[in-house]
């Protein structure tokens, strides 16, 4: 289980009903099935993944995230997760609002441009940053639009988005970002995990 | 066509059906088939609808053709709707020409067959008479339900009129309602029936003949609209039969010409040219949303069946679109739907086509759905 899925999975409560954006092979859904009661629906735009989540029960729509989230009704979901993907669409701004038109709420996780490592790739050895939450080079990331924590918790308050809650996660712990903390935590954590809406 | 249908299983539907067309009938024949096993909790029965020109025999050999069943690729012992674990039950549609009322049946008033005097059904026609089978096989609930193109319109059918009766649905390639291409493909099959001699306003079962000519264009109008541009340039090209070059003549010069003579010959010793009429007829005035007030939305309004619908890429019979319009409107109705686009240049012919993907997915859902409906 990954730590991030934990995290997520810590924000949702029992019984609700939740969509999960781009749910690869079902793995989040099977979880939050499973420990929580939760009704979840997935969208995935792999073939492969689609099977895999019918071959766990789980219910799937097999689509792309950027142009087919028309589909779903307003408000039709308690939460909806986007998992580490926002980065790659075309219009991560469009998404992000077909995804708080979808649902109540909305739980988006990045990969945090704004993390040291990075940060010191570019800085001291002038090479775009390679790492674990990162790990495709320049010419073959799906990554359009990389941001840092910093960055979407400004993006949320400049567009009046409301910002419930936004976790840092690292391998070894996990902790609360507010404003005050901001600085810090957007140069320590790899992982953002965004609660809007 | 000149098959021997008495040997067919088959039940007399005594429950008095009244037609959308406003006639009502009962005590009319209904033929079936089964493979498979009843389990003794009835848990692992799976109803699958035939399209346009299917019949019963999905599976293994057909007792009257003597060919394959038209859904081999898909059931039978190990395969996706595997008939070791799962019973499949399939019904000839009514106006169909495999046993079941139809227009070649014998009208007990004139002792005739029917011909053009057989009432003009559609899907819910159809849909209602084979509920009557589920009610003779003593099943209250299926675990699945499938069907592709017409099949697949029947099945949408039936969820909404019998929305009780599936634990889970697979409509595969279908629409909820029938495109103005599809009528106008539809009508040129009636047409090339209706314009050969031999049709006689549909009596031509009193000198024991059938149009063939006409049937045999009607069925080659529809093989073009199963596959694809792609599919077809690939199978067939501007590859010659069996010939070095141009004859210079009429004859058949291309393999797709051939091809197309030879579906066209082939079909009309096996189906009855005034069930086309009856049978298109039936799919052009599918249009479910028709049949509610506020729409697909709510006809899929408070449904707890489990829907998987599958389309296929370069399907422009029934496309992926229209396919998807399903989809969306069972989402608004907060319907539990799974959906799978299957990346393919076989066109709408797909799903009964080895096409391995296509089948994969159709197991996955299957199988976990008896995981969840099993008693």
């Amino acid at each position: 289980m990954k730590k991030e899925f934990k995290v997520i999975a810590d924000l949702l409560p029992n019984n609700s009903r939740v969509l999960d954006v781009g749910c690869g092979d079902g793995s989040l859904m099977n979880f939050l099935v499973k420990e929580k009661n939760i009704e979840t629906r997935g969208l995935e735009l792999d073939q492969n993944n689609v099977q895999d989540c019918l071959n766990k029960g789980l219910t799937v729509i097999q689509g792309d995230a950027e142009t087919e989230l028309y589909q779903f009704p307003k408000k039709s979901f308690d939460y909806v997760i986007l998992s580490q993907t926002l980065q790659a669409f075309y219009k991560p701004d469009k998404v992000l609002n077909e995804l708080l038109r979808i649902g109540k709420s909305v739980i988006v996780s990045i990969p945090n441009f704004g993390y040291w490592k990075v940060r010191t790739s570019l800085l001291l050895f002038g090479k775009m940053p390679v790492t674990k939450t990162l790990p495709n080079f320049w010419y073959n990331t799906p990554n359009l639009h990389m941001c840092t924590i910093k960055d979407l918790f400004n993006y949320c308050s400049d567009n009046n988005i409301n910002i419930k809650k936004v976790i840092g996660v690292n391998e070894n712990n996990i902790s609360l970002i507010k404003k005050n903390n901001l600085e810090i935590k957007n140069l320590f954590s790899k992982l953002g995990v965004f609660l809007i809406g | 066509m000149n098959y021997k249908t008495e040997n067919i299983k088959t039940i007399t539907v005594s429950k008095a059906l009244k037609l959308d067309c406003g006639r009502t009938v009962k005590d009319f024949p209904l033929a079936y088939e089964t493979y498979g096993k009843l389990s003794d909790t009835k848990d692992n029965a799976i109803l699958v609808f035939h399209a346009l020109t299917g019949d019963q025999f999905v599976s293994g050999i057909n007792p009257v053709t003597k060919k394959e069943g038209w859904w081999v690729t898909a059931v039978g012992p190990g395969k996706a709707i595997d008939t070791n674990k799962y019973f499949v039950i399939c019904a000839n549609v009514i106006g169909g020409c495999m046993g079941s009322w139809g227009p070649k049946e014998i009208d007990k008033k004139t002792k005739e067959p029917y011909g053009l005097n057989f009432p003009v059904i559609t899907i819910k026609d159809m849909v209602k008479a084979q509920e009557s089978l589920l009610d003779h096989l003593g099943i209250e609930k299926l675990l699945c339900a499938t069907g592709g193109s017409m099949g697949g319109m029947q099945l949408l059918q039936f969820c909404t009129t019998f929305p009780k009766k599936t634990f889970s649905a697979i409509p595969i390639a279908c629409s909820s309602s029938h495109s103005a291409q599809n009528i106008a493909l539809n009508e040129l099959a009636r047409q090339a029936i209706m314009a050969d001699p031999i049709w006689d306003n549909g009596k031509y079962f009193l000198k024991n003949t059938q149009p063939k000519n006409g049937l045999a264009v009607a069925r080659m109008v529809g093989h073009i609209s199963y596959l694809s541009e792609q599919g077809m340039q690939e199978k067939f090209g501007r590859k010659l039969q069996e010939k070095a070059d141009y004859e210079f003549s009429f004859n058949a010069d291309f393999q797709v010409e051939s091809y197309l003579r030879h579906q066209g010959s082939s079909f009309v010793e096996r189906f009855d040219a005034n069930s086309i009429l009856y049978i298109t007829r039936a799919m052009d005035y599918f249009d479910l949303s028709k049949q509610f007030k506020d729409g697909l939305a709510e006809a899929f309004k408070n449904q707890t069946t489990k829907y998987l619908v599958i389309s296929f890429s370069s399907d422009w019979l029934y496309t992926t679109k229209e396919n998807k319009d399903i989809v969306i409107a069972l989402n608004a109705s907060g319907a539990d739907v799974s959906y799978s686009e299957i990346e393919t240049d076989k066109g709408h012919d797909s799903f009964l086509l080895n096409e391995s993907e296509f089948l994969k997915t159709l197991k996955a859902f299957i199988d976990s759905m008896y995981e969840k409906f099993k008693k």
